[in-house]
C-alpha cells in the first residue's frame, strides 16, 4: 500500500502540470490540436488512477483545455469525484471544473446533492465558500429544491462571507424553484439590514434582480430601500438601489416624487460617474412616470440634461456616449429641453467614434419637427456623402429615411423634398438598402395622393438614367430602386408626360441584366404604360403612335419571353401575345383602348399590415368547433369490421382525444393562416376591400390637393433637394405675413363677436402648413377591427415565475423541502401540473382522488389549528417548525392553499399597503384608519385632472395628497378585492371539478375552463336620469368593515358614475342625500347634517366619472331607501343654469355582505352549532346553468361557494357586522331550492328575498 | 448582471473565460469571437461601450491583453468599467505586476478571485484585501508545494 502511494507520487512527478501544458501549447503552435489530443490522452491515463492528487491535476489541466473551447464532458464523472475530495486543494479544482463545465443537462449532478450538501454544512467557511460558488454556476431545479433549506440556513451563518454568498446564490435558486421564494424572502428581506454591508450588498443585488423583472411585488420595500439609499456610503449598492427604484417608479408616481431631491442632492453631489449615471438615468425614469408637464420638475429635467451636456462634452469617449444614450431617453418625453441642445448633438455627428456617431443619430430621429427637418436631413446628406465606410453609410441612410418617414410622415411638409431625397439617396455606391428607398419610393407615391405627378416624373427620369444605377455591379443593392420606378410608372402612368419615352426606357436590353423579381415588374408595368400610351393616341386620327407603341413591344417583348426566370417569361410570353392580338386589331382600326384599360382598372389602397389579424370574429362563429363531428367512440366500435379494409389508428380514449386535437387543431390553423398568407388569391375578409370598388370612381371627393403656387410642380431634371429647403424657407415667411394679416383680421372679428374657438396662440412650429394639403391615405383596416393586441410576454421567461405576491403570510404547506424520507409518489418535479392532472385519469382515478380529497381535509384541519397559532407569534420561523412535513406538495395543492390561507390575512397585507401610503404621503396621516376614511369621505375622489385644473388654491395641496393617498389606497384595496374575486371564482371551480367525480373533460386538458361563458353582470344599476345627467350607481361595491366596532355601526361606500349626456359643460355639482335614522352620509368635519358633498369634478360633454361616497349604518338587517338630490351648473357659452335631479338610494341588505371564502370544515362547524336559524326559499322555472346561477349569486349577493357536488352547492358570506349566512342550493329541472341559514333571522328573510328578486328578473 | 467576463490577448487567444449564464460550449468560441472582434477593431478613441445583439459589452485593454465583460442592458456601463479596474489591480495585487503568463499559469487562483468579486453574476465585493484573503489563506494551505515559475514577465500597464 505504502508502495503505491510512493510509485504514485513518482509518477506525478513526471506528470505534466497546469504550466506544463500551458508551456506545451505555446510550443507546438503548428501543431497545437494534435499536440492537444495526446495531452488529453494524457489526462486520461491520469484519471484513471486511483490517486487522488493525479487525478486532481488532470481536472486542473482539463478546466483550461474546455477554456479553449474541448468538450471535457466525458470526464463529468471525474470531476464529481475531484469535489468530493476531502483535501481542500483539491475540492476546489473539482468545483471549478464543475462550475465551468457542468449544466443542468449534466447528468451526473444529481449524484452531487450529497456531496454539496455536506460541504455546505463543512466547518470550514472556505468549504461552504467553494461548494456555494460552484452551485451557482450549475444549480438544477432539482438541487435548488433539494438544497433550497441548506442554503437558507446559511443565510444566517455566523461568518459574512458565507451569508453573503449563501443571499446571492438563493437569486439562482428562485429561477429554478420559484416556489422557495416566499419561504425564503423574509429571511432575504432581513438580510437588507446586515450588520456587514457585503451581506447587504448581496441582498440589494437579489432584490433588485428580482425586483426589475416583477416590480409591483416589491413596491412595499420601497421604504427600506429608501433608508438604505439615504445612509449607505457604498456605490456600488447604491447604484442598484436607485436602479431599483427606477424599475418601481412607474408603479407608484408618488414614489417618484418623494426620490426627486434625494436624487438630485446625489446628482449635485457625487463625484462618481457612474453613481451619476445611474441618479440622471432614475430621475429620468421618474421623471416619465410623473405624469408629464409637472411645471415644478423641469427644474430636475433642465439639471438633468446640463449634468448629460457635460458628460457629452467631456473628453472621455465613454461619458460622452453615455450622455447620448441617457439624452435619448429624456427626448422621449421632454423633446423640448433636449432640442435646445442640438448644436452639441449635431457636432457629435463629427466624432472620430462610431458608436457615438450612432448614438447621436438616434438622437436626432427624435428631435426633428416640422420646423427643423429639412435642415437636419441637409446636414445628414452632407454627412451620407464624405462618409467613410459603408456600414455607417447605411446606418445614415436608414436613419434619414426613419427620421422621415417616423409617425406616418408627420414631420414632413413638403413631399417634393422628400421624393428628391429619395433619389439623392439612390446615387449612394454600394449601400446594401435599395429596397429600403424602394419601399419608400411606393408607400409615399401610393399614400400621398397629391405627389403622384412629381414622383411619376421623378420615376421616370430614375427610370431613363436607369444605366447609372446599374452600371457597376458592386452597387447591385440600389437596383431596387428600380423597381419602385417602374412600379410607380406603371400604376400611376396617366400623370406621365411622355410616356412612349418611358416605355422605350423600361424595354431597353440592358434591362435583361437585371434581378428577375424586377424584370417581372418592368415587363407588367410596360404593359400598363402601353396601355396608356394606347389611350392617350385613341383620339388621334393618326394612328401611327399607338401602332409604333405596339410595334416597340413587339419587338423587344421576346428578349424577356426568353428569360431564364420564370416570372419574367410568364408574364413577357402573355402580353406579347397580348399585344399581338392588339396590334391585328389596330391594323383594321378597331377602338381597343378601353378594352386595354380595363386590363389594369381599379385602385389599390394600401393594407395595414395587420388588418388580416384585426378581423373580428363574426358573432356566432367558433372558430375552434367541429364543423363536422367528430367520430365519436360508439360509432368507430359499431364501424369496427370496416377496418378490415383500412388500418385503422389506435383509437385514443375520448378525452384524450380530444387535448391532442386541440394541439392538431392548433398547428392546423397555424398552417393554414400560412398558406393563405402566401396565397395572392385568397381574399382577405376585409369588408372594406369591396368598399374600395365602389369608391373607385368617387375619387375625386376625397378632398385633395390644394396646389401651392409657390411651388413649380414640376422641376427639369433631377432637382437638388436643397432647392426645396430654400423655397420652404420663403414659403414660410410668406405664410407668416399672411398669418399675421389673418390674425388682424381676427382680433377684429374677435372684438365684434365672443369668438372663442378662434384661438390665436402665438405661432409654434406646429402651425407650420404643410406645403401640399396632403391627404396621407390611412391604411385600410377592418371595419370594427379589434383593439391592438399587446404583445404578451416571453413565456419562456423564467422570470415570469417568480411573479408571486410576497406580502402574504406564508401558508403552512409553503415552506421548503427539508430533507426527509420521501414517498415515491410525491418525487414529482413541482412544475408538472399537467402530468398530475393526467395520473389522475388513470383507472385508479377515483381511489387517489378519495385519497386526495382525505389528505386535503387533514390538512385544512391542521391549517385552521395553525392559524391559531399563527395568530399569536405571526413571526415565528416557519421552517423550523417541524411539525408539518409536506416535502413536496404539487403545485395544484399549494396555490389551493394559499388561496384559502389567504382571507384572513388580508387585513395585515392591507396594514402593509397603507404603510407604504403612510410613508409616501408626506401629509400628517391620521392614525386611526377611520378617520382617515372621513378625510376621504370629504372628497372621496379627487379626480386626476383636479391638481392642474386648480392651481391656484395652494392651501388646498396639503389636503388633497392625503385625499389622493387615501384613494390610491382603495384603490388598491378594490384591486385586491377584485383579485380575491377572480381567485375564488378559480376555486369554486376547481371545487366543481373534485365534485362531479369522474370524466370531465376540462379538468383533463390541465386547465380549468368554463363550459360556457357566463354572460355578462353589472352592479350598476340606473340611480336617476335627466336631459342632462345620467347617474348610475353599483350598490356598495365595497363595504368598510371596522372589526370589533359594531356599536358603531359600520360604513358602507357607493360609487355613483355620473356621465354627461347633454352638449354643455356640468360644474358645481353638490351631491346630497336626506340622513335617516339609521343611515348618514358621511359629511367633512365642521357642516351641518344637512350640507351638501361637492363631487369633486366637472363633466365636459360626453364624459363620465365616479365618485364614492361614504355612508354610516347603524342596523343593516332591514334594507334601506334614502331620498337625495343632486344638483348642479348647466354651463353653455353664453349661459348657465341651475338645475337638479332627485334619486334614491336603495341599500339592500345584500349590499352589506362581504364575499367572505370559507372552508368546508369551518362550515360544517358553523351548521352543526345550532346558533343559526333557518329559511328556505323556491325558485320555479329558472332556466339557468348551474354555474351560471351560482355565478350570479356570488356576484350580486356576494356569496362564495364552498362546496359543490354536482347539482347541490353549499355557498357562505358574512355581513359586515359579522352576522353568518350559509346557504344550501340544490338544483333539480327548473326548480331551485334554497335553503339557508343565518344568526340573525331579519337579515336572511331580506336577503333570501333579494335573490329571489335576482332570479324573477331574468 | 453580468452575462460573462473573457480576458483575451490581442491574437484573439482567450485567457480567461467565465460564464454566468449557460452558454453552450459550442457557442461559447463563436461568442467569444466575435466579442473579441469588436472589441479589437476599436481605436483608442472609441468609447468602451459595444451593443452587440441583446447585450451589451464592456471593455479595457491593459497592453495586450482585454478584458471584456458581457452585461444585460439594464447593467451600469460605467460601474462595469470600474469593476474591470478593480480586477486587474486585484490580480495586480496578488501577482505583484500581473501579466498574461501570470493569468495562464495562475488561472485556478485568477477564478478564485473572480468568483470572491463576482457570483452568478452579480458584484460581491470590491473591497481588495478581502477578495484576496481566501486566496491567501488557500495559498497557505496547499503546503507551498507549488512554487511560482520563473517565466519572464511582460507586464502589463496599469
Amino acid at each position: 500500500m505504502a508502495l503505491k502511494i510512493v510509485k504514485g507520487s513518482i509518477d506525478r512527478m513526471f506528470d505534466k502540470n497546469l504550466q506544463d501544458l500551458v508551456r506545451g501549447i505555446r510550443n507546438h503552435k503548428e501543431d497545437e490540436a494534435k499536440y492537444i489530443s495526446t495531452c488529453i490522452d494524457e489526462i486520461k491515463q491520469e484519471l484513471k488512477q486511483d490517486n487522488i492528487a493525479v487525478k486532481a491535476n488532470a481536472v486542473c489541466k482539463l478546466t483550461y483545455l474546455q477554456m479553449l473551447g474541448y468538450d471535457v464532458s466525458w470526464a463529468a464523472f471525474n470531476i464529481v469525484e475531484v469535489m468530493s475530495s476531502s483535501k481542500f486543494t483539491y475540492k476546489r479544482i473539482g468545483y471549478l471544473a464543475a462550475s465551468q463545465c457542468f449544466h443542468e443537462s449534466t447528468d451526473v449532478i444529481m449524484l452531487t446533492t450529497n456531496q454539496i450538501r455536506k460541504d455546505l454544512s463543512s466547518p470550514n467557511q472556505y468549504d461552504t465558500g467553494v461548494a456555494l460558488t460552484g452551485l451557482s454556476c450549475f444549480v438544477t431545479p432539482d438541487l435548488a429544491r433539494d438544497l433550497a433549506n441548506d442554503i437558507m440556513t446559511l443565510m444566517s451563518h455566523t461568518k459574512p462571507y458565507i451569508r453573503k454568498k449563501a443571499v446571492l446564490i438563493m437569486y439562482k435558486v428562485f429561477l429554478k424553484y420559484p416556489e422557495s421564494l416566499r419561504p425564503a424572502f423574509p429571511r432575504l428581506k432581513e438580510k437588507l439590514e446586515d450588520p456587514d454591508p457585503g451581506v447587504q450588498s448581496a441582498a440589494v443585488n437579489v432584490i433588485c434582480e428580482l425586483a426589475r423583472r416583477n416590480p409591483k411585488n416589491y413596491l412595499s420595500l420601497a421604504p427600506l430601500f429608501f433608508k438604505l439609499m439615504t445612509s449607505s456610503t457604498n456605490n456600488w449598492v447604491l447604484i442598484k438601489i436607485i436602479k431599483l427604484f427606477g424599475a418601481l417608479t412607474p408603479l407608484e408616481p408618488r414614489l417618484g416624487k418623494k426620490l426627486i431631491e434625494p436624487l438630485t442632492n446625489l446628482i449635485h453631489s457625487t463625484s462618481a460617474m457612474s453613481l451619476l449615471y445611474e441618479c440622471v438615468n432614475t430621475v429620468i425614469a421618474v421623471l416619465i412616470s410623473l405624469s408629464s408637464g409637472m411645471p415644478n420638475h423641469s427644474a430636475s429635467i433642465q439639471l438633468c440634461v446640463q449634468k448629460l451636456r457635460i458628460l457629452i462634452e467631456d473628453s472621455d469617449q465613454n461619458l460622452k456616449y453615455l450622455g447620448l444614450l441617457a439624452m435619448s431617453k429624456i427626448l422621449k418625453t421632454h423633446p423640448k429641453s433636449v432640442q435646445s441642445h442640438k448644436d452639441l448633438i449635431l457636432q457629435c455627428l463629427d466624432d472620430k467614434d462610431e458608436s457615438i456617431r450612432l448614438r447621436a443619430l438616434d438622437l436626432l430621429y427624435g428631435m426633428v419637427s416640422k420646423k427643423n427637418l429639412m435642415e437636419i436631413v441637409k446636414k445628414l446628406m452632407l454627412h451620407v456623402d464624405k462618409a467613410e465606410g459603408t456600414t455607417y453609410r447605411d446606418e445614415l441612410l436608414t436613419k434619414i429615411i426613419d427620421i422621415c418617414s417616423q409617425s406616418n410622415y408627420q414631420y414632413i411638409t413638403n413631399f417634393e423634398w422628400y421624393i428628391s431625397i429619395l433619389v439623392e439617396l439612390t446615387r449612394l455606391e454600394g449601400t446594401r438598402h435599395g429596397h429600403l428607398i424602394a419601399s419608400q419610393m411606393l408607400d409615399v407615391a401610393i399614400r400621398v395622393k397629391a405627389i403622384r405627378a412629381f414622383a411619376v416624373a421623378q420615376m421616370a427620369t430614375l427610370l431613363d438614367n436607369a444605366h447609372l444605377l446599374t452600371g457597376n455591379t458592386q452597387r447591385n443593392g440600389i437596383c431596387e430602386v428600380l423597381y419602385a420606378a417602374a412600379w410607380i410608372c406603371g400604376e400611376f402612368s396617366e400623370h406621365l408626360e411622355n410616356p412612349m419615352q418611358t416605355l422605350e426606357a423600361m424595354l431597353r436590353p440592358k434591362v435583361a441584366t437585371l434581378p428577375g423579381h424586377i424584370q417581372a415588374v418592368y415587363v407588367q408595368n410596360a404593359a400598363k404604360l402601353f396601355a396608356t400610351v394606347l389611350k392617350g393616341e385613341e383620339g388621334n386620327t393618326d394612328s401611327t403612335a399607338a401602332q409604333e407603341a405596339s410595334q416597340l413591344m413587339i419587338d423587344r417583348l421576346p428578349l424577356f419571353v426568353q428569360s431564364a426566370n420564370l416570372e419574367v417569361q410568364e408574364r413577357a410570353s402573355c402580353i406579347l401575345q397580348l399585344v399581338k392580338y392588339i396590334q391585328k386589331l389596330q391594323q383594321k382600326d378597331v377602338e381597343v383602348a378601353e378594352e386595354v384599360n380595363a386590363l389594369f382598372a381599379g385602385e389599390l389602397n394600401p393594407v395595414a399590415p395587420k388588418a388580416q389579424k384585426k378581423v373580428p370574429v363574426p358573432e356566432g362563429l367558433d372558430l375552434d368547433a367541429w364543423i363536422n363531428e367528430p367520430p365519436s367512440e360508439s360509432e368507430s366500435e359499431d364501424e369496427q369490421p370496416k377496418a378490415i379494409f383500412a388500418k385503422e389508428e389506435p383509437k385514443h380514449s375520448r378525452p384524450r382525444h380530444t387535448e391532442v386535437d386541440e394541439k392538431e387543431l392548433a398547428r392546423r390553423r397555424e398552417a393554414r393562416k400560412q398558406e393563405q398568407a402566401n396565397n395572392p388569391f385568397y381574399i382577405k375578409a376585409s369588408p372594406s376591400s369591396q368598399k374600395v370598388y365602389q369608391e373607385a370612381p368617387g375619387v375625386e371627393h376625397i378632398p385633395v390637393v390644394q396646389i401651392d403656387l409657390n411651388v413649380p410642380l414640376k422641376v427639369p431634371g433631377l432637382p437638388m433637394s436643397d432647392q426645396y429647403v430654400k423655397m420652404e424657407e420663403e414659403r414660410r415667411q410668406k405664410e407668416r405675413a399672411e398669418k399675421k394679416k389673418k390674425e388682424k383680421k381676427k382680433r377684429k372679428e374677435k372684438r365684434s363677436g365672443r369668438g372663442k374657438k378662434h384661438d390665436s396662440a402665438p405661432e409654434s412650429e406646429e402651425d407650420i402648413t404643410p406645403a401640399h394639403m396632403v391627404d396621407i391615405v390611412t391604411e385600410e383596416m377592418p371595419e370594427n377591427a379589434l383593439p391592438s393586441d399587446d404583445d404578451e410576454r416571453d413565456p419562456t421567461d423564467p422570470h415570469k415565475a417568480l411573479d408571486i405576491d410576497l406580502d402574504k403570510p406564508l401558508a403552512d404547506s409553503e415552506k421548503l423541502p427539508v430533507r426527509s424520507h420521501r414517498a415515491a409518489e410525491a418525487q414529482k418535479s413541482p412544475t408538472d401540473g399537467e402530468t398530475e392532472n393526467a395520473t389522475l385519469q388513470e383507472p385508479k382515478k377515483k381511489s387517489s382522488k378519495e385519497k386526495r380529497g382525505k389528505k386535503d381535509k387533514e390538512r385544512d384541519r391542521k391549517k385552521s389549528k395553525e392559524e391559531k397559532k399563527k395568530k399569536k407569534h405571526k413571526h415565528e420561523d416557519k421552517e423550523e417548525d417541524l411539525l408539518v412535513d409536506q416535502p413536496d406538495e404539487p403545485v395544484l395543492q399549494s396555490e389551493e392553499t394559499s388561496q384559502v390561507a389567504e382571507p384572513p390575512t388580508s387585513s395585515s397585507t392591507n396594514a402593509e399597503v397603507s404603510d407604504l401610503d403612510f410613508w409616501l404621503s408626506n401629509a400628517p396621516v391620521p392614525s386611526n384608519t377611520q378617520e382617515a376614511a372621513t378625510v376621504a369621505a370629504a372628497a372621496p375622489e379627487p379626480s386626476v385632472t383636479a391638481p392642474d385644473s386648480e392651481p391656484d388654491e395652494p392651501k388646498d395641496t396639503e389636503m388633497e395628497e392625503t385625499k389622493s393617498s387615501k384613494h390610491k389606497k382603495k384603490k388598491q384595496k378594490k384591486e385586491k378585492e377584485e383579485k380575491e374575486k377572480k381567485k375564488k371564482k378559480k376555486h369554486h371551480h376547481h371545487h366543481h371539478h373534485h365534485g362531479d367525480g369522474a370524466g370531465e373533460e376540462s379538468v383533463q386538458n390541465g386547465t380549468v375552463e368554463e363550459e360556457e361563458p357566463l354572460p355578462p353582470m353589472s352592479n350598476y344599476c340606473l340611480l336617476a336620469e335627466n336631459s342632462y345627467i345620467k347617474m348610475m350607481m353599483e350598490d356598495a361595491d365595497e363595504v368598510y368593515d371596522i372589526q370589533g366596532n359594531l356599536q358603531d355601526g359600520s360604513q358602507v361606500v357607493v360609487s355613483v358614475i355620473f356621465e354627461n349626456k347633454c352638449n354643455s359643460f356640468l360644474k358645481s355639482m353638490e351631491f346630497n342625500v336626506l340622513d335617516s335614522l339609521n343611515s348618514k352620509l358621511q359629511r367633512p368635519e365642521g357642516s351641518g347634517p344637512h350640507d351638501g358633498l361637492v363631487v369633486p369634478f366637472q363633466l365636459p360633454p360626453g364624459v363620465s366619472n365616479e365618485a364614492r361616497f361614504v355612508f354610516t349604518v347603524q342596523s343593516i338587517v332591514m334594507p334601506q331607501k334614502l331620498k337625495g338630490t343632486l344638483t348642479f351648473i348647466v354651463k353653455n357659452e353664453d349661459d348657465s343654469t341651475h338645475e337638479k335631479v332627485d334619486f334614491k338610494l336603495h341599500f339592500t341588505c345584500t349590499s352589506y355582505l362581504i364575499t367572505t371564502p370559507c372552508y368546508s370544515d369551518a362550515f360544517a362547524k358553523l351548521l352543526e352549532s345550532g346558533d343559526l336559524k333557518s329559511s328556505s326559499l323556491r325558485l320555479e322555472g329558472v332556466n339557468m346553468p348551474f354555474h351560471h346561477l351560482l355565478a350570479r349569486i356570488c356576484f350580486h349577493h356576494h356569496f362564495s361557494v364552498v362546496e359543490r357536488i354536482d347539482s347541490c352547492a353549499s355557498m357562505y358570506s358574512r355581513s359586515i357586522q359579522g352576522h353568518h349566512v350559509c346557504l344550501l342550493v340544490k338544483t333539480s329541472a327548473q326548480t331551485v331550492s334554497i335553503d339557508a341559514k343565518c344568526d340573525e333571522p331579519t337579515l336572511l328573510g331580506n336577503v333570501l328575498d333579494e335573490i329571489k328578486q335576482t332570479f324573477s328578473q331574468c | 448582471m453580468i452575462k460573462f467576463v473573457l480576458m483575451v490577448n490581442q491574437q484573439g487567444q482567450t485567457r480567461l473565460s467565465k460564464y454566468y449564464e449557460p452558454v453552450e460550449l459550442s457557442k461559447r468560441a463563436a461568442l467569444e469571437a466575435v466579442a473579441v472582434r469588436c472589441c479589437l477593431s476599436r481605436g483608442k478613441h472609441q468609447c468602451s461601450f459595444v451593443e452587440y445583439k441583446d447585450f451589451k459589452l464592456v471593455y479595457r485593454q491593459y497592453a495586450a491583453l482585454y478584458v471584456v465583460v458581457g452585461v444585460t442592458d439594464s447593467e451600469n456601463e460605467l460601474s462595469i468599467y470600474e469593476l474591470i479596474q478593480n480586477f486587474v489591480e486585484v490580480l495586480d495585487k496578488y501577482f505583484s505586476r500581473v501579466s498574461e503568463l501570470d493569468i495562464m499559469f495562475n488561472l485556478d487562483s485568477v477564478h478564485i478571485i473572480l468568483d470572491e468579486m463576482i457570483q452568478n453574476g452579480h458584484i460581491v465585493e470590491t473591497n481588495k484585501s478581502r477578495i484576496l484573503a481566501p486566496l491567501t489563506a488557500i495559498d497557505k494551505m496547499a503546503d507551498g508545494s507549488e512554487t511560482t515559475p520563473d517565466t519572464p514577465r511582460f507586464a502589463i500597464k496599469l
